[in-house]
This record gives C-alpha cells, sequence and structure tokens, in this order.
C-alpha cells in the first residue's frame, strides 16, 4: 500500500473556479466584446504556463534582464529598533526597482506567443508604465500607456522614462483622472483594438483571467522567499507582509504560504489620513463589496455605488479597489487586512532609511509600518517576513516634501560649488 | 412570448414593415427636470421606445460624449433614486421604458429592490453593458418575478456558442453592438452589424436592435433594412451638450428623433 497517502487534514487550497471567482468575488463584470478576447487570453496563459519552452524563457529573462531572484535580508538594525526580527524580500532591487517588472515580463512574452504586435498599460504613480514601458523595449512591442492627468503631472519624471522607453503616454482627462480613469480609458482602447493589442493590467485585479495570471506572474516573491527562510533559519516565518494596493505583491507573497496555516498572512491597506477620515484608500478595511473594473470585490463607494476617491500619499496604493483574491482571503479570515496610515507609513520609511540605509518605495513603506505594528504584538522571538515591493527613487520628490527637505535654501546655497 | 410591452412594440412595427426606433438619454442630464422635458420631446419626435441612461462614475463602455453627461449629471447630484422617476414620467407617454445602467448601481441598490421600484415606475427592463448572462442569476430571478424583460448584448466578437446563449438568456429584444468600440456617433455605420444581425436571426426569432454609432436618418434607414430596431444614443446626447441653451437642446433632440423616425420610416 505504498501508493497510499493519508488524506490531508484540509484539501490544498485552489482557486479560482473554472469561471475565475474566488467564493463570490472576482467573475467577470465585462462588456460581451471582451468576454471572448479574455476567454482566448485565459486560454493562451494556461497553455503558456504549461509550456516548458515558455516557462524556461521566462525564467531566464526575469533571471538575466529583472535580476530574479531577488535576495533575502535580515534587516539587523531595523530589527532592532522594530523589536522582532525582519527579513526583507528584496524586490527593490529587481530592474525598474520594483515586483512590477514579474507580471510585465510574464504578460508581455505572452503578448509575443499570441502575436500581438502592440500592448497598452494603465498606470498610476507611473511604476507599472515603467515597467511596461520597458518590457515593450525589450521585447520590441509598441506600446501605448494610460495615465490620470492629476499623475503625470505629480509623477512627470516617470512619465520621461516612459518616453525615454520609447512609450506613447496618454494622459486621461476624464473623470477624476488618476488610477481608476486611466483603467477605463486602457478598456476602452482595448474594446476597439483587441485583434492587434494585448492590455498589461498592472495588478491582480480585473476580470478573469488577469488576477489569476498576475498572480501567478507574481508568486515567485512568495516561493522564493519560502525557501529562502527554510535555507535561512530552517523554519518559516511566523508571518508574512505586504502591502495591498490592488494586490499583485501581497498575492505573489501570500500564494506560496497559504496552505501554511501556521503563517499569518497580512496586508497592509493605505489608511490615508485614517479611515475615520473618510481619505484613505483602505478598500478592505473601509470598503463594500460591490462590482468595479470586471470582477466582484471590496470597493469604496458611495451609497448609489458610485466609486469614491481614494487618497494616499504613496500614487501606488491610491485606487480604490482591490483584487478579488484579497477579497476572498479576507472574507474566509485567512490573511487579514489593517491599514497604515501616511503619518505610519512615512515615519516606517525614515526608519528604513536611517538604520538600514535603504530608501523604500512608500508603498513598501506602509508594509514596513504593518511589520513594526505587528512586532509590538509578536515579540522579540517572532520572524517578520516583509515584502519590500520597490525602491524609493521615484518618491523622493514626495518624501524631502513630506520631511521638509525641500524648502532649505540652505542646502541649495551652500550644496553649489564655484 | 410573454406579451411584454416590448414584444408589443415589435409585433407592431413588424406589421408595419418597419423597424422601431430606440432613443437613449441619461436620467438627470443636465437636471432632472430637464432630462424628463428632453425624453418628452424626443418620444413627440418619434422615438418608440426610450432607454434611460443611469449615470455612473466609470463608464467604461461609453465614449466622450455619453462620459461627459454623466459627469455632468453626477456633479448635479443625479442619484439612483432619481432614474425611477424619470422612468414614471417617460412610461406615462406611452413608450416602453427600460434602463440601461452599469452593473454596480443596481447591484448596491439591491437586485430584487431595484427590480420592484423599476416594476412599480412602469420600466419594461435592463439593459446592462457590463453584465453577462453568466453572471446575472439574481437579475434573471428577480426580471422573472417582476416581468421585466433582461436586454443582453451580443458582439462581433461573440463566439457562436456564447451568441446563442446570451440570445436565449435575453427577453424583449437582443442589444447588437454593431462596432468594437466605444459608444459614439461615427461617420459611417459598421458593416460589422449586419453580420451580426444574420448570426442572432440563425438561432432565433427574437427582435434585434443594432446600435453604436447611428447619428442621423441616413444611418437609419441604412440599418432598418435589416435590423428590428436602430438604437440611437449619443447624438441625441450631443444635442443637448453642444446646444447654446436648454430649449434649443430640447428642439434638437426633436428634430434628430424625428429625422431618424423618417428614416426608419423610409422604404
Ligand atoms: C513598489 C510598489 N509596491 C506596491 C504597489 C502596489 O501595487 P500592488 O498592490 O499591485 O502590489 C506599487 C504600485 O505601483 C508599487 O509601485
Amino acid at each position: 500500500m505504498t501508493d497510499v497517502q493519508p488524506a490531508p487534514a484540509r484539501p490544498a487550497y485552489s482557486q479560482p473556479d473554472g469561471s475565475g471567482h474566488f467564493g463570490r468575488f472576482g467573475g467577470r463584470f465585462m462588456p460581451e466584446a471582451l468576454i471572448a478576447p479574455l476567454d482566448e487570453l485565459d486560454r493562451a496563459w494556461t497553455e503558456a504556463k504549461a509550456d516548458p519552452a515558455f516557462t524556461a524563457e521566462l525564467d531566464r529573462m526575469l533571471r538575466e534582464y529583472a535580476n530574479v531572484p531577488s535576495p533575502l535580508y535580515e534587516a539587523h538594525r531595523f530589527s532592532e529598533a522594530a523589536g522582532a526580527r525582519i527579513l526583507l524580500k528584496r524586490e527593490d532591487l529587481n530592474h525598474t526597482g520594483a515586483h512590477k517588472i514579474r507580471n510585465v515580463i510574464g504578460q508581455a512574452l505572452l503578448a509575443k506567443r499570441i502575436g500581438k504586435p502592440r500592448a497598452i498599460a494603465e498606470t498610476g504613480a507611473g511604476q507599472h508604465g515603467v515597467a511596461s514601458a520597458t518590457a515593450c523595449a525589450y521585447l520590441d512591442l509598441e506600446c501605448t500607456v494610460y495615465m490620470g492627468e492629476v499623475d503625470t503631472e505629480r509623477q512627470a519624471l516617470n512619465v520621461a522614462r516612459m518616453k525615454m522607453l520609447g512609450a506613447e503616454v496618454v494622459s486621461v482627462t476624464s473623470g477624476s483622472r488618476t488610477l481608476k480613469d486611466a483603467i477605463n480609458e486602457a478598456l476602452r482602447d482595448w474594446v476597439a483594438s483587441v485583434d492587434t493589442t494585448s492590455y498589461l493590467f498592472g495588478t491582480a485585479a480585473g476580470p478573469h483571467p488577469f488576477p489569476s495570471m498576475v498572480r501567478d506572474l507574481t508568486r515567485g516573491i512568495g516561493d522564493e522567499a519560502r525557501a529562502q527562510c527554510l535555507t535561512l533559519d530552517g523554519r518559516l516565518p511566523d508571518a508574512a507582509v505586504a502591502c495591498v494596493g490592488g494586490g499583485s505583491n501581497a498575492i505573489g507573497l501570500f500564494t506560496a504560504f497559504i496552505d501554511d496555516a501556521d503563517v499569518r498572512l497580512v496586508g497592509i491597506e493605505a489608511g490615508g489620513d485614517g479611515v475615520q477620515s473618510g481619505r484613505h484608500a483602505a478598500t478592505i478595511t473601509g470598503g463594500d463589496v460591490g462590482v468595479l473594473h470586471g470582477a466582484r470585490s471590496f470597493l469604496l463607494q458611495d451609497d448609489d455605488g458610485q466609486t469614491l476617491e481614494s487618497h494616499s500619499i504613496s500614487a501606488g496604493l491610491d485606487y480604490p479597489g482591490v483584487g478579488p483574491e484579497h477579497s476572498f482571503l479576507a472574507d474566509t479570515g485567512r490573511a487579514s487586512y489593517v491599514p497604515a496610515t501616511d503619518a505610519e507609513a512615512m515615519s516606517a520609511f525614515d526608519l528604513l532609511c536611517k538604520t538600514e540605509g535603504i530608501i523604500p518605495a512608500i508603498e513598501s513603506a506602509h508594509a514596513l509600518a504593518g511589520a513594526l505594528r505587528l512586532a509590538e504584538e509578536l515579540g522579540p522571538d517572532s520572524t517578520i517576513l516583509v515584502n519590500l515591493s520597490g525602491r524609493g527613487d521615484k518618491d523622493v520628490h514626495t518624501a524631502a516634501e513630506y520631511f521638509g527637505l525641500i524648502d532649505e535654501p540652505v542646502v541649495l546655497e551652500q550644496g553649489v560649488e564655484e | 412570448m410573454s406579451g411584454s410591452a416590448i414584444d408589443e412594440l415589435f409585433e407592431r412595427t413588424r406589421a408595419e414593415n418597419r423597424a422601431a426606433l430606440v432613443g437613449y438619454l441619461p436620467a438627470g442630464f443636465p437636471t432632472k427636470e430637464l432630462s424628463i422635458r428632453a425624453i418628452q420631446a424626443m418620444v413627440e419626435g418619434g422615438v418608440d421606445l426610450v432607454e434611460i441612461g443611469l449615470p455612473y462614475s466609470d463608464p467604461v463602455m461609453d465614449g466622450p460624449v455619453i462620459q461627459a453627461a454623466a459627469e455632468q449629471a453626477l456633479a448635479a447630484g443625479a442619484r439612483t433614486s432619481d432614474v425611477f422617476d424619470v422612468v414614471a414620467a417617460t412610461a406615462a407617454t406611452g413608450v416602453p421604458t427600460v434602463v440601461m445602467t452599469y452593473w454596480n448601481p443596481v447591484e448596491r441598490y439591491g437586485v430584487e429592490r431595484f427590480s420592484a421600484d423599476l416594476a412599480a415606475a412602469g420600466g419594461a427592463g435592463l439593459i446592462t453593458p457590463d453584465l453577462i448572462p453568466d453572471e446575472a442569476g439574481e437579475w434573471v430571478d428577480a426580471s422573472r418575478s417582476h416581468e421585466l424583460d433582461r436586454i443582453f448584448l451580443v458582439a462581433p466578437s461573440s463566439t457562436d456558442e456564447r451568441l446563442s446563449m446570451t440570445v436565449e438568456a435575453a427577453s424583449g429584444f437582443v442589444y447588437a453592438t454593431a462596432v468594437m468600440g466605444v459608444t459614439g456617433a461615427r461617420e459611417q455605420t459598421s458593416s460589422l452589424g449586419e453580420a451580426l444581425v444574420a448570426r442572432v436571426r440563425s438561432v432565433s426569432d427574437k427582435p434585434v436592435g443594432v446600435g453604436l454609432g447611428v447619428s442621423n436618418g441616413t444611418q437609419a434607414h441604412e440599418i432598418a433594412a435589416y435590423a428590428d430596431a436602430v438604437i440611437v444614443g449619443s447624438a441625441l446626447v450631443r444635442c443637448l451638450l453642444d446646444a447654446p441653451d436648454e430649449d434649443a437642446g430640447i428642439e434638437a433632440v426633436r428634430a434628430l428623433a424625428a429625422d431618424l423616425r423618417a428614416g426608419v420610416e423610409r422604404s
């Protein structure tokens, strides 16, 4: 009876179902015109990920070009300040400076495979836009990036980066002129161009198959980190922590640990000025269930189901929706989601800069803030794995303004060398 | 057939050997009162069936004209409950009246409650541009218990399998989106419309309406040659957006509706 294994206590986690539902979340709330193309994409992705030639090519590109796998780093001085052992998954060291490149290279390589010469993408802060422009230059695809007018103004350097990389950047002037409207505009482009165009979706949200495809492409973060933790410690961490905008870096971290019931999974949402203030982007903490951008999930909406504007110091977390799998994990209790305010995130940002010489993305600083809070609860014997999803180069201006480092003429005068 | 107001309309227009004219305007644009007046003018101009749009913050299937109208309506304070007043005023003119809405406002209001209030206001059904039958279980149940028609969309990209399934799930009529793209008047009508209608006809005798892009009587006449209904939206909305004042806008709506009606009646 060697081939009979004892039945597992619980069946292994397997989501979504065949039609893209994570329990009551997910699905497809999209115009019929896009359903057949989404089915095609689903089929193409299912075939590609089962094709050893495709996965080998993708692995090679991530390794040679994107600097993946990223290291796991024990942040000694930050740990000391935190009062618990903190391990950082260094996605900030990836090419283009964030986890986003993993997702985009995968989707762009799929676009090549199915023969679509043009790619479109939406972007908020510009990170996914820059990653998309990068992957399109690398893989020779034509690239158009939609970005809300408000964001093109506050992220002018990333607009320039995308243009340098050969992408066209379209400034979106409809609605609130931010990320959600950039997604709307990209969808409007796609419905008219889908024969020739792939939509490189920037996060683990949207209609099926995007949430599960983006998870497949980012899950390397957690797979690597889990193995790295075992190598380092011979055991798994007590908690795994990530910031949650749409949810791609968080689902990428969590997936490897979902069946490890002893590892707490904690998503940190953008609390803005505080959830009570109404000015935040804490979708699961402060929102309700509804439908936005093609999926049922938590979202920030008014009594009539109109989408509310979100607020966060971090442009990458400033989104009123969230990927459906996170809503599911929150519902089932497997993961918990808590907010960190702008002030808490910036304090953690400062601490990481000063104790480790690492300037984190402000998005990732939310995860650090969450880890600091968790450290108080779990105590000095605990190990907390934090996904450092990106680096802070893009945020230097915002952070300098926040900390009052810009309006000091002294610096300028003294800095000028004759 | 259930004999709904929409079924009766298509029996009549088929007997008259013409296509029906379907006109779209959003509720609450530019204000609730003016939207009611504009819809009444549209009916007086000759529209056979009215689609009332529910303004939504994220209209992914709409082009700039309907987006602008929705934004103005919301900025002026349009609420979901207002749509039922506009439906009641429209239905009182005697034409079948449906609401065209993105799904989230309905889900937020409550599918059952929305259906009950729509039926009570005299509405005939719902057009759901981002709700496919696959996700529509709750709405199908509510529509049956409140005797409302379910107008689903088919598209040039629909596979044969999806097209059959969608037509089967629809009632009242089938909405054929004749272009791959968002709403908005186009210079030329799409050549995809006729082929799409033929595909629907090969699986069902349910009436088929063709929309997206129609802006004048000549185009309406072309589509009327092969469809059961010609659906016009952005061109009517633009009459209100472009007008120098409210009365001029409403008169422009009336005149366009009359031109379109002449187009569908011309043999
Ligand atoms: C560094 C970084 N982390 C996190 C995010 C948030 O996205 P997600 O929740 O999809 O990981 C962004 C988005 O721009 C980002 O740039």
